[in-house]
């Protein structure tokens, strides 16, 4: 290839280019958040007279932080969505693995018709059955409990999670499970065996069933909107809407709702992301 | 693909292994829903109790005075909320994936950043755009300014005309991290061989990309639209954030998510209605299921002979 100036000026901006566009669009993607997170700590003043600016020692103001802890009931609403969000998310592996190994293991008449029957799930979303659990709810005296928003969860997880980890068990090696057959296990001791193996694909589903599970506005606003069992999002929703001319409040209370998230994305993103592109998630 | 024939054990351990994700699917999800369907059939008579009323729910939804109008236009307006996303939100993802495929060292911190909006709750999404958008605060409108277009600038969340794209923008902007994502670990799956061979026959990268790259994950671009489609004819919580259970300004925000929500627990006049509720639910149901069909008769086994 000749190397004209030219082409070699062509060359730079080929590479130049997707940087460009890249960075552009993570100022989109970031801007928003930060303009939250920044003006949160700043008076009111400062607020709509200086938004762009960091705060300083003139503008810092913790006055909205005071408002939120002092009126809202956040911590109640964190350790509901704590509760929900891990019991959920336990359930949902322990159930889904057992599950998923039954349909990868064995060789039984309807397996393909459970794996059918389990995989409808994927596709069609449970909120579509909204009118029948609310009922079910109802009759089971689950209205208004984190039991009955834990159990939504978990049958709205499984069908995914048992897809995709019976791709993964499929990938344990035949021979050690029928050595430790042969040295006379039980099929509960090789289940108990499998799982250790398929532990990355657990930490990937269990990223993946937690999220949706966390953000979830739908069910806890129709099951279980009492003040005693609302989950942050439900909590967040709610309180912003009684406070929308105190942009103190407003703001810092967006900044608390968003920050143990963004801390755990911060912390598990490399394997978040790397789960999917390793086609954890097809 | 079974691959074990083995002993058989008499299959007490296979019910003890299925047995708990069964049930509770079973009876938190698929007989919730099949009750739903059956709802749609009835008529709510008082309180609790409900008559056979045949396809009467159905003729209510799409002719009645009371619920046409607001059906028809959730309905229309869902698809404009669909059109957005496949328009603006998938060929982004693809175009930022195309890029981040491409290598270079800052590529995993890029990807961090864009995909972060995508883990953060609708109702922060929903509020943190409210604010920004919002005349009163002017951000938006002083960043336009900068850039020279602060003429553009408008109350767009508050005008009938403006609400729903703009609503759907933002909803584009937090998940576009989805179809990015996709599109991105099926491009960095396709072998160097078959892209090495044509550079050195000197295309050019945008050649090597739509001759080679873009055919070959097809079957993902199918995946990424079917998931959209379910995604946005299900969604419900951005809307019920920024524009309340009664969608505004007007009914211009309404889709199928909020009038399926107000239908079944009614809104401030008129009081909830729990079997047109379930036949909303039932359309709902359908047109997912249409897609669904659709896309894996007609996309999937298209794609599957292709490739063959």
């Amino acid at each position: 290839m000749k190397t004209t100036p030219l082409s070699r000026t062509w060359h730079s901006v080929e590479r130049f280019v997707p940087i460009v566009i890249l960075t552009i669009y993570s100022i989109i993607a970031l801007f928003p958040v930060v303009m939250i997170l920044v003006n949160s700590f700043k008076s009111r003043k400062a607020i709509f007279g200086a938004p762009f600016q960091f705060p300083t020692s003139g503008t810092f103001s913790l006055i909205g932080y005071e408002t939120v802890i002092e009126r809202s009931t956040f911590h109640i609403y964190f350790l509901n969505s704590a509760i929900v969000t891990f019991v959920a998310l336990v359930l949902t592996l322990f159930i889904g693995a057992m599950a998923a190994f039954a349909l990868a293991e064995y060789d039984f008449r309807g397996n393909a018709w459970i794996a059918l029957y389990l995989s409808i799930g994927i596709m069609i979303p449970i909120r579509l059955g909204t009118v029948g659990i609310l009922r079910l709810m109802v009759d089971l005296k689950l209205v208004n409990t984190l039991t009955g928003l834990i159990l939504i969860y978990v049958a709205q997880s499984l069908p995914l999670t048992i897809f995709i980890l019976s791709q993964f068990m499929r990938q344990v090696p035949k021979d050690l499970k029928d050595a430790a057959r042969i040295d006379g296990a039980s099929e509960y001791r090789i289940f108990g065996m499998v799982l250790p193996l398929v532990r990355p694909a657990l930490g990937a589903i269990g990223i993946f069933t937690m999220i949706p599970i966390w953000n979830d506005l739908w069910f806890p606003l129709i099951i279980a909107p009492s003040a005693k069992t609302a989950t942050v999002t439900l909590g967040v929703q709610q309180f912003l809407g009684q406070f929308v001319s105190d942009w103190n409040a407003v703001l810092s209370s967006l900044t608390l709702a968003m920050v143990p998230i963004l801390i755990l994305y911060i912390l598990f993103s490399r394997q978040m992301i790397r789960s999917i592109t390793a086609g954890a998630i097809k | 693909m079974q691959q074990t024939k083995r002993r058989f054990v008499f299959p007490v351990h296979i019910a003890v292994f299925l047995g708990p994700a069964v049930l509770l699917y079973t009876v938190f999800m698929v007989v919730p829903l099949i009750n739903s369907l059956r709802l749609s059939f009835f008529e709510t008579v008082n309180q609790n109790q409900q008559s056979f009323a045949g396809l009467q729910n159905y003729i209510k939804l799409f002719t009645d005075s009371n619920f046409a109008p607001f059906f028809w236009r959730a309905l229309r307006n869902n698809f404009v909320f669909f059109a957005v996303h496949m328009l603006v939100q998938n060929p982004i993802g693809l175009l930022l994936a195309a890029l981040l495929a491409e290598g270079g060292r800052l590529r995993n911190f890029f990807r961090t950043i864009i995909f972060m909006p995508t883990v953060l709750s609708v109702v922060i999404i929903g509020f943190i755009w409210q604010l920004i958008l919002n005349p009163l605060w002017g951000v938006a409108e002083s960043m336009l300014e900068a850039v020279g277009l602060g003429a553009w600038f408008g109350p767009w969340l508050g005008k009938p005309e403006t609400a729903l794209v703009t609503v759907a923008l933002i909803s584009v902007w937090q998940f576009v991290g989805i179809p990015m994502i996709l599109f991105y670990a099926a491009l960095i799956g396709i072998p160097d061989e078959l892209t090495e061979a044509a550079r050195v026959d000197g295309a050019s990268a945008w050649e090597t990309f739509w001759r080679i790259k873009f055919p070959l994950i097809l079957p993902t671009v199918g995946i990424v639209g079917i998931l959209t489609f379910v995604g946005n004819f299900n969604a419900f919580d951005l809307i019920y954030t920024m524009k309340g259970a009664n969608a505004g300004p007007d009914f211009a925000t309404d889709i199928m998510g909020t009038l399926f929500y107000r239908t079944f627990f009614g809104q401030q006049l008129q009081l909830g209605n729990p079997t047109m509720g379930a036949t909303v639910a039932a359309m709902m149901f359908l047109i997912i299921l249409t897609g669904v069909l659709l896309y894996m008769f007609l996309w999937a086994r298209r794609i599957q002979t292709y490739e063959l």
